[in-house]
């Protein structure tokens, strides 16, 4: 073996370089930052009060309570009511629910008639939604207060149904519109040869092939209309206000003592349910999040 | 049914028109219908009830003259540009950094994204507890010996902008850097093997290849990231209300107070309709250089 | 002559786009024709028009004697197969066939029995219970023309249905459908752009460009007749050789170069005299020999070969001009070796330079 072959240039490298070292290193401590609010809330809706005030909030308790989190859930005052978070908890569930379910199946069909049955106009119908959602929504707040008055649903729980449903609409059209457009045409050529119809196509071949993407969709709504603050705000009543105007309106009411721990309790308690879905849903979140964003 | 005929335009594909009704509803009735509304009585007087007593401009001189507008214009416009330096700049970094072929990336993803699936109101109030001077943050660094140590941003009129920039970013910086991850990881894997093969830097690679050719992904985030600024509402309300003094008021809380607590609507509107002045400014240049130059096939 | 299919005047626009430009077309019964040409010709898109998946512009289509102009797709009497093959993935194949007579309201043992039937043709059988996602490409291929068998229609419309499948399984499936042709003895339209397809299936073939149909003739009409240049270059591989010349003498000779060729035996008649004249010769029909003949050879420059297996195409300078022979592998010439080409002048065509038509 003469002529043996020496490699040349560096050896593969080791896991401890310092490129390694400062590579992790920041992303560890962007990952405290991004940390620490979550282990902050759920430390301090842990202790009592008397342990917060002399403690420091980045420690454990010392001694567990879930006190904060039962009086957050059903005693914590708004105004006058004293029945707790609960009760914002069960409005925002009975908005989120229908809202979720008419806004995707409007949205659906839009993006199937839009990729399938184009027709005159269409497409202008489309490029105005899309920019309408980038519209500050300021500026189409009170014409929907009249629209919504007119209907005798102002201040209603169908009211903030219906405003969701029209705000969800260019998202999830776009969503559902660059789905279908990434099916095979000739499925659709292949169903009408068929003689299936509109809804007999959407029903029968579009929808039983898209169940990914209504997944991407239910995560997408679940968590916008859950954190929505300002429609709740304008067009409901108090005795309906949603999830996050009922916490803001705890943490931030001016009398009384600060319940710090009843506060830190409401508000996890506020974002349990975008967390439950962000963690459950994992890639399928990215995907929503990116969907509206990366276009084709 | 006849095929000798033509149906009526219509009537063909019927179904679809039904279909496409709500649609059709939302963008000519609230979209576009609800916008030129808004603006055409923001040159009213319209007070408690909206009505069509023309008052020129005058609104709309009234808002500019008016301090707390002023302030809140101000304060977005601080707000607004560092908020899209810092989001974009942390997040291609951190893209960059998850690029690296890293192990546990779906954990650091799955931490750095979740603040982004959180409410506003709860990031706010969360930022606002951290922040707290009295126990948070200041405090616990003051117990540990550094008694001078002071980092109270949400109750002075100069660091207040800051704050909100804390929070801001916790929720945001995520979600850019998803989109700027997915922009690299849309780069032909060739780009990466010629610059190898030239003997490029990776560093010098990213600057003067990947970032150029990520052009349309920044544009994209940074129209993403202006179009919410704008909007922004819920943070503030939640960690500072606007406070202290109005050094974290905002437009759309103006709007909000004008036209449903105050009850001087013609206000409002003409606040809303500069909002929708400033997001055409941003818009109309960016969906020029997005759908402007591309022919129709 | 029954007509199975008529298209009259057909025009398609889109925008201000005109793709289909006042085509006729009549398709006898039992026919087989194969549209042919380039991509965006307009081929798929007459297909689509006869289907009723696209709304015409102008025109009428009649099937069977019945103007189905504005018809539903599924009122036309036809079955469509599609390059994709476009099954329903989320159903099995007997859902795939059943699908549309369901749709049709067919009785549930009618159904049965016309599913029994297309997959014992098409031998499907064993597959019947199967996901697309679970059959190869051939498989499924069958499949889709499977649920354009079971509609029991008149008229088969093929988009491209043997392009996704690789080289091997496409020649099966082209016996495949021919044997199918002439077993059902329905009406077929074809769309491809493999003229090998085109000339092994067709009764006619029409061959399309920029939504117009340039011939529609005999495989062997289009091969030795073509009716213009575009179609004389789109037919035949290797493609047929041009040569810029002028005729003469009465049109009783062509002028290339300085050569002189007899044009006696030419199938088209006497052409007249043109100052601008073009000789298309294909490659099979040259001979390469070591001698000149007056008035039947160009003396020519071997530049290189291209060795095809059983034959090579011996590529050759014609007074600055490219040609190129086919000739059995073992008796091509050597490279730079100065020869000349026997042209059979009964097999060439002639056309007019400005034109571009058949003379």
């Amino acid at each position: 073996m003469a002529d043996t072959v020496t490699p040349r240039g560096k050896r593969p490298q080791s896991r401890f370089t310092t490129n390694n070292i400062v590579l992790y290193g920041i992303l560890g401590v962007m990952s405290i930052y991004y940390l620490l609010p979550l282990y902050v809330m759920v430390m301090t809706s842990l202790k009592d009060m008397v342990e917060i005030r002399v403690g420091n909030i980045f420690a454990p308790p010392v001694e567990v309570t879930f006190q904060p989190w039962i009086k957050a859930w059903s005693q914590a005052c708004t105004g006058l009511n004293c029945d707790g978070l609960s009760r914002g908890f069960w409005n925002s569930v009975m908005i989120t629910v229908p809202s979720v379910i008419i806004s995707i199946i409007v949205a659906s069909v839009n993006g199937y008639a839009l990729v399938n049955w184009k027709f005159k106009g269409s497409e202008v119908f489309f490029t105005i939604l899309i920019f309408g959602s980038f519209i500050p929504y300021q500026i189409m707040l009170y014409p929907i207060v009249i629209i919504l008055r007119e209907l005798g649903i102002y201040g209603t729980l169908s009211g903030l149904i219906l405003v969701h449903t029209i705000f969800g609409m260019p998202i999830l059209t776009l969503l559902f519109r660059n789905y279908f457009s990434s099916l095979p045409e000739e499925l659709f050529k292949a169903a009408r040869v068929d003689g299936a119809g509109f809804w007999g196509i959407y029903f029968q071949i579009m929808l039983p092939m898209s169940m990914p993407i209504f997944v991407v969709a239910l995560i997408l709504q679940i968590t916008g209309i859950w954190n929505d603050f300002l429609f709740g705000v304008v067009f409901t009543k108090p005795e309906i206000y949603p999830m996050t105007v009922q916490l803001n309106n705890i943490v931030n009411s001016v009398q009384g003592v600060k319940e710090y721990n009843v506060n830190m309790a409401a508000t996890m308690l506020t974002g349990l349910v975008p967390l439950i879905v962000y963690f459950v849903s994992g890639k399928l979140f990215v995907r929503g999040i990116a969907a509206g964003a990366v276009k084709g | 049914m006849s095929g000798q005929t033509r149906p009526v335009r219509v009537l063909r594909n019927l179904n679809a028109k039904i279909a496409a009704v709500p649609m059709i509803l939302t963008t000519l009735v609230v979209f576009v219908g609800g916008t030129i509304w808004t603006v055409i009585y923001s040159f009213t007087n319209s007070k408690l009830l909206p009505k069509l007593q023309w008052v020129g401009t005058a609104q709309y001189e009234r808002l500019w003259n008016n301090d707390l507008w002023n302030a809140a214009i101000h304060n977005l416009l601080f707000f607004g540009v560092m908020s899209m330096v810092f989001t974009i700049g942390i997040g291609f970094l951190l893209a960059v950094l998850m690029d690296q072929k890293i192990r546990f990336e779906d954990t650091f993803r799955t931490i750095m994204l979740y603040p982004f699936a959180l409410s506003f109101i709860v990031t706010g109030l969360v930022w606002q507890w951290i922040l707290d001077p009295g126990m948070g943050l200041q405090e616990v660094v003051r117990r540990m010996g550094w008694e001078s140590f002071s980092f109270d941003p949400l109750h002075d009129p100069d660091t207040v902008l800051y704050g909100l920039l804390i929070a801001g970013l916790w929720q945001g910086t995520g979600f850019t850097m998803c989109l700027m991850l997915a922009g690299l990881r849309g780069i032909d894997e060739d780009i990466w093997k010629a610059a190898r093969v030239d003997g490029i830097p990776r560093w010098k690679t990213y600057i003067f290849v990947v970032i150029p050719m990520m052009r349309p992904v920044f544009i994209t985030t940074l129209v993403l990231v202006a179009a919410g600024i704008i909007k922004l509402y819920d943070l503030v309300v939640a960690q500072t209300n606007g406070n202290p003094g109005n050094a974290s008021q905002m437009p759309a809380m103006y709007v909000y107070r004008y036209m449903f607590t105050a009850q001087n609507l013609g206000q409002g509107f003409a606040a809303s309709t500069m909002m929708l002045l400033s997001v055409l400014i941003v818009l109309i240049p960016w969906a020029y250089l997005e759908f402007g130059g591309k022919k129709r096939g | 002559m029954t007509h199975s299919i008529q298209v009259k005047d057909l025009k398609l626009d889109f925008g201000s786009v005109s793709v289909l430009k006042n085509l006729n077309l009549d398709v006898a019964e039992g026919e087989f024709i194969v549209l042919l040409g380039p991509s965006g010709c307009g081929k798929s898109t007459l297909l689509n028009c006869l289907a009723g998946l696209l709304d015409i512009t102008d025109g009428e289509i009649w099937i069977k004697n019945k103007n189905v102009t504005w018809s539903e797709p599924s009122d036309r009497g036809i079955g469509m197969v599609f390059q994709s093959y476009a099954l329903y993935p989320q159903m099995t194949v007997r859902g795939n066939l059943s699908f549309g007579l369901k749709n049709a309201k067919v009785p549930k043992d009618e159904i049965d029995r016309r599913i029994a039937r297309a997959s014992e043709i098409l031998q499907i059988q064993p597959l019947l219970d199967r996901k697309p996602a679970a059959l190869s490409g051939g498989q499924r291929q069958r499949v889709a023309i499977g649920r354009a068998l079971v509609r029991d229609v008149d008229v088969f419309l093929f988009d491209e249905p043997l392009s996704n499948l690789d080289a091997k399984l496409r020649a099966e499936l082209r016996v495949e459908i021919k044997r199918l042709h002439s077993r059902l003895n329905n009406t077929m339209i074809y769309v491809t752009h493999d003229q090998i397809e085109a000339l092994t299936l067709a009764d006619r073939i029409a061959i399309m460009r920029g939504g117009i149909i340039q011939q529609l003739a005999a495989p062997q009409e289009i091969y030795n007749r073509p009716v213009n240049l575009f179609v004389a270059g789109f037919i035949g591989s290797p493609a047929m050789n041009f040569l810029k010349g002028a005729t003469v003498d009465n049109g009783r000779a062509i002028q290339v170069g300085d050569v002189k060729l007899d044009l006696a035996g030419y199938d088209g008649g006497q052409p007249t005299d043109r100052p601008q004249a073009i000789l298309g010769l294909r490659p099979e029909h040259l001979t390469i020999q070591d001698h000149a003949e007056a008035g039947h050879t160009i003396p020519a420059l071997v530049e290189l070969d291209e060795p095809m297996g059983a034959d090579a195409l011996v590529w050759l300078q014609v007074m600055g001009q490219q040609v190129s022979v086919r000739v059995p592998f073992e008796r091509r010439p050597v490279k730079g070796a100065q020869v000349h080409l026997k042209v059979d002048i009964s097999k060439a065509s002639i056309f007019d330079a400005t034109t571009e038509l058949r003379v």
